[in-house]
């Protein structure tokens, strides 16, 4: 699915990243530990969270995951956005809460990793 | 090569600024990506471990044409238990520390997924000293 779509379907703001909205992804993983971010090996899904602040830039960062959807009503700090965009990621924001984000994805085919 | 970096108690705002650093090194060495994350994912949660539970402390980095050899020396309260806190879902995160996204009882057993060699050290009352080899080949 391309990014532009995941953004469509969770009504997502984006923050940063706009020049890669035409990638596609085929998975997707929530989770507001980082801890449970940091497990996921060579993958590199959508994450989906609803923890805002800069470590969920961070963890992301040393995870070498770089498409973020914040869910929840959850706003990105300019400071936040600003470290996204040194490390080329995509930030998007959704209203929705982190069950509806997850619902509608899967049903419009993305996959888990596990 | 060798990398020193300090890191202070609560400072969450810079908490993976060393990780980052150590990242950047490695990727400029030409090490594997998949490397470079194993290190990365094990040394971050080393530094959020020293900012988190202890005092702050060292982060020491050394190197080698074949290995990278990591400690994290903290001064902390120490970790009574070492064999309680490697089980996976065990923690004592405050919770400021959970709020951050951590604290789930994960960063001891991760980091020893992705490490060749982990030795974790500990007297109460003094700090934790984690030293973690990560070979390249």
């Amino acid at each position: 699915m391309k990014l532009r779509e995941i953004s469509e379907l969770l009504n997502a703001k984006v923050r940063c990243g706009e020049d890669r909205l035409d990638e596609e992804h085929e998975t997707a993983f929530a989770s507001d530990l980082m801890s449970d971010v940091l497990t996921l090996g060579d993958y590199n899904p959508v994450i989906l969270t609803g923890l805002c602040n800069m470590q969920t830039i961070r963890t992301c960062e040393m995870g070498n995951l770089d498409i973020i959807v914040l869910v929840r009503r959850k706003k990105a700090t300019d400071e936040m956005i600003e470290e996204a965009e040194d490390e080329g990621m995509v930030v998007m924001e959704s209203d929705f809460s982190m069950f509806k984000a997850c619902g509608l994805l899967f049903n419009a085919g993305m996959q888990p990793i596990f | 090569m060798h990398l020193e970096y300090q890191v202070y108690e609560a400072d969450f705002v810079n908490a993976g600024a060393a990780s980052s650093a150590i990242k950047k090194t490695l990727k400029q060495l030409n090490v594997s990506p998949q490397i470079v994350k194993r290190v990365v994912v094990a040394l971050y949660e080393a530094e959020v471990n020293a900012i988190a539970h202890a005092y702050g402390g060292m982060i020491y980095a050394d190197i080698e044409p074949d290995k990278i050899i990591l400690k994290v020396e903290d001064k902390g309260p120490g970790i009574p238990d070492i064999a309680w806190a490697m089980q996976e879902g065990n923690s004592t995160a405050s919770p400021e520390v959970r709020n951050m996204g951590f604290g789930a009882g994960m960063g001891l057993p991760n980091i020893q997924k992705n490490v060749d060699k982990l030795n974790v050290t500990s007297t109460v009352g003094v700090g934790t000293t984690v030293e973690m080899e990560v070979n390249f080949t």
